[in-house]
């Protein structure tokens, strides 16, 4: 075992992961970490708290982990590379592991003119692989991106990184992965699925390559509950597909939310099929209540 | 070449406001062939402004001079007189011209009139495209040549981020991934491998970040 993280020792027992993610508030509540982490609790591993996701201002992705923790959930806090250069990074990884933190997800982040800060400088003093590289040897080497050592209390932390399938080139992604994978990422989180058939593509070529047996892919589900965020995604949101059926069925459906819960579930049983893929990473966006239907649906629960 | 935008009309009126009489600079370089600074655009941007002080009852006289190059100390020495008998100088040159007169004519004020943008080149007559951000280390060589520090939104040296679809940046998409390019070059010229491995992080120190740069030929000093 690389860190104390719930989550590992999950994965590394053969066992299929899950994940899912909460946002933290654009105010300074704490309850507000509490009150979203009842609907998560016992039903995932751990639970990725975003870092200024799409470049909103938001909470502190670590302070709001550490209430993540004191809520009874195992936090994976988010750290994107937009708004953090080298010293920075290495002082919050250290205060993160101080605070009890064991997973770390490492991202290159949504640009700043998609958020509420459009004129800010953004840093991008390393990117997510060398950001992943610089956290395995603060683990590993012992030793800072300087090359001074830690001479002691490393940061002990299991490395995520998050990949998107369905980005381009769709050649260079697997060997993309297998980047992170050398640089030293423990597991990885994928953009939502929902061309399943290019999910499966891109799962035979990282298989082909032994890239699964490296580390864990938790494969990305979105539960929607109407037909239009479908639409939106497929229209907005750069690196995701929505295949037409999808839409039509969400669309014709008499109980949209119902038929969002099936398909849903009818998602995760295909990703438990497909080989190499580790665990779940599960996103309802802006619909975390779903969370525990869906995980008793697919039999998911207890978790372990 | 370097590139600049003439800055809008009205923030140089303000910009001049108090003066009564303006050497108005154009520059014979870059912003010549890009035609925001150059003699054509000096005489435009004069009639403009003695219209508009004529119309609002506040007349400027303006002296206009459009050196070979503003930047070169050599070629302002001249403008020495013009310079002398007037209450500011507005220069459309780059910003490096406007400080070569500043350092100059310590006791002068000395006023921008073009916001200088990049490094680049004409990708089509009259469009300029940003090519170079001057970081002081280059890595075109393994890059295919084409670069991501300029070009790359997140100047990624392990590109593209997970945001590129059909070549397109994910922050406009109006503009090309360059780290698509990267790969499809690469490809083409069979050197894919130089994507394997992970490159390291890069040191800033040669870039904007240590403050100001200095470049010597020692061969050439007298
Ligand atoms: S790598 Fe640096 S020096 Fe080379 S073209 Fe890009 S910005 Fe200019
Ligand atoms: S889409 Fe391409 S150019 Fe745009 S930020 Fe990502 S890697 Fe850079």
């Amino acid at each position: 075992m690389k860190s104390d993280s719930k989550l590992e020792k999950v994965l590394s027992e053969g066992k299929f992961g899950v994940t899912c993610e909460l946002g933290p508030p654009q105010h300074a509540d704490p309850d507000n970490i509490s009150k979203k982490a009842e609907h998560l609790k016992g039903n995932a591993d751990a639970v990725n708290i975003t870092d200024n996701q799409t470049a909103i201002v938001r909470m502190s992705s670590i302070a709001a982990s550490k209430l993540a923790i004191d809520a009874g959930l195992e936090p994976v806090a988010q750290m994107v590379c937009r708004d953090r250069n080298r010293i920075a990074m290495q002082s919050d990884i250290l205060g993160a592991a101080a605070l009890g933190i064991k997973n770390i997800l490492l991202l290159s982040g949504d640009h700043q003119t998609f958020g509420n800060h459009p004129e800010a400088s953004n840093v991008y003093d390393l990117d997510s692989i060398n950001l992943i590289q610089m956290v395995k040897n603060m683990r590993d080497e012992k030793i800072f991106q300087s090359g001074d050592p830690i001479k002691e209390h490393e940061p002990r932390m299991f490395i995520g990184a998050v990949e998107n399938p369905f980005a381009d080139p769709f050649e260079f992604r697997v060997a993309r992965l297998a980047k992170k994978a050398n640089a030293g990422a423990d597991f990885i989180q994928t953009q939502c699925i929902f061309d399943m058939n290019r999910f499966k593509e891109w799962m035979k070529m990282v298989v082909d390559r032994g890239i699964h047996e490296r580390l864990y892919i938790l494969a990305g589900i979105t539960p929607v509950r109407s037909h239009k965020a479908l639409v939106y995604m497929n229209k907005n949101v750069a690196g995701i597909t929505v295949p037409e059926e999808l839409i039509k069925r969400m669309e014709d459906a008499d109980e949209p939310k119902e038929e969002g819960v099936k398909v849903a579930i009818e998602q995760i049983q295909e990703i438990q099929a497909i080989e190499g893929v580790a665990g779940l990473h599960l996103m309802p966006i802006g619909w975390e209540s779903i969370t525990s239907v869906i995980m008793e649906k697919t039999g998911l629960l207890p978790r372990p | 070449m370097i590139v600049g935008d003439r800055k809008p009309l009205e923030e140089i009126l303000e910009s001049i406001k108090d003066f009564k009489k303006i050497l108005l600079l154009g520059c014979g370089g870059c912003v010549t062939i890009c035609f925001s600074g150059g003699e054509k655009a000096a005489g435009l941007l004069a009639s403009q402004i003695s219209i508009a002080r004529k119309d609002a009852g506040n007349p400027i006289e303006i002296d206009e001079a459009t050196p070979t190059r503003v930047c070169e100390h050599e070629f302002i020495d001249e403008l020495k007189d013009k310079i002398d008998s007037v209450d500011a100088v507005l220069s459309l040159s780059c910003g490096v011209g406007v400080q070569t007169l500043a350092e100059q004519y310590e006791d002068k004020i000395i006023i921008p009139a073009l916001n200088t943008t990049f490094m680049g080149y004409p990708v089509e007559h009259a469009v300029w495209e940003e090519r170079c951000a001057g970081c002081g280390d280059c890595v075109l060589g393994w890059t295919g040549g084409l670069c991501p520090i300029s070009r790359c939104a997140k100047k990624l040296l392990n590109g593209p981020c997970g945001g590129s679809v059909d070549g397109v940046c994910e922050v406009d998409s109006e503009k090309e991934c360059i780290w698509h390019s990267i790969y499809d070059r690469l490809k083409r010229i069979g050197k894919l491998e130089n994507l394997e491995k992970v490159r390291d992080p890069k040191d800033w120190r040669t870039s904007t970040n240590a403050g100001q740069r200095k470049s010597e030929f020692k061969e050439a000093q007298l």
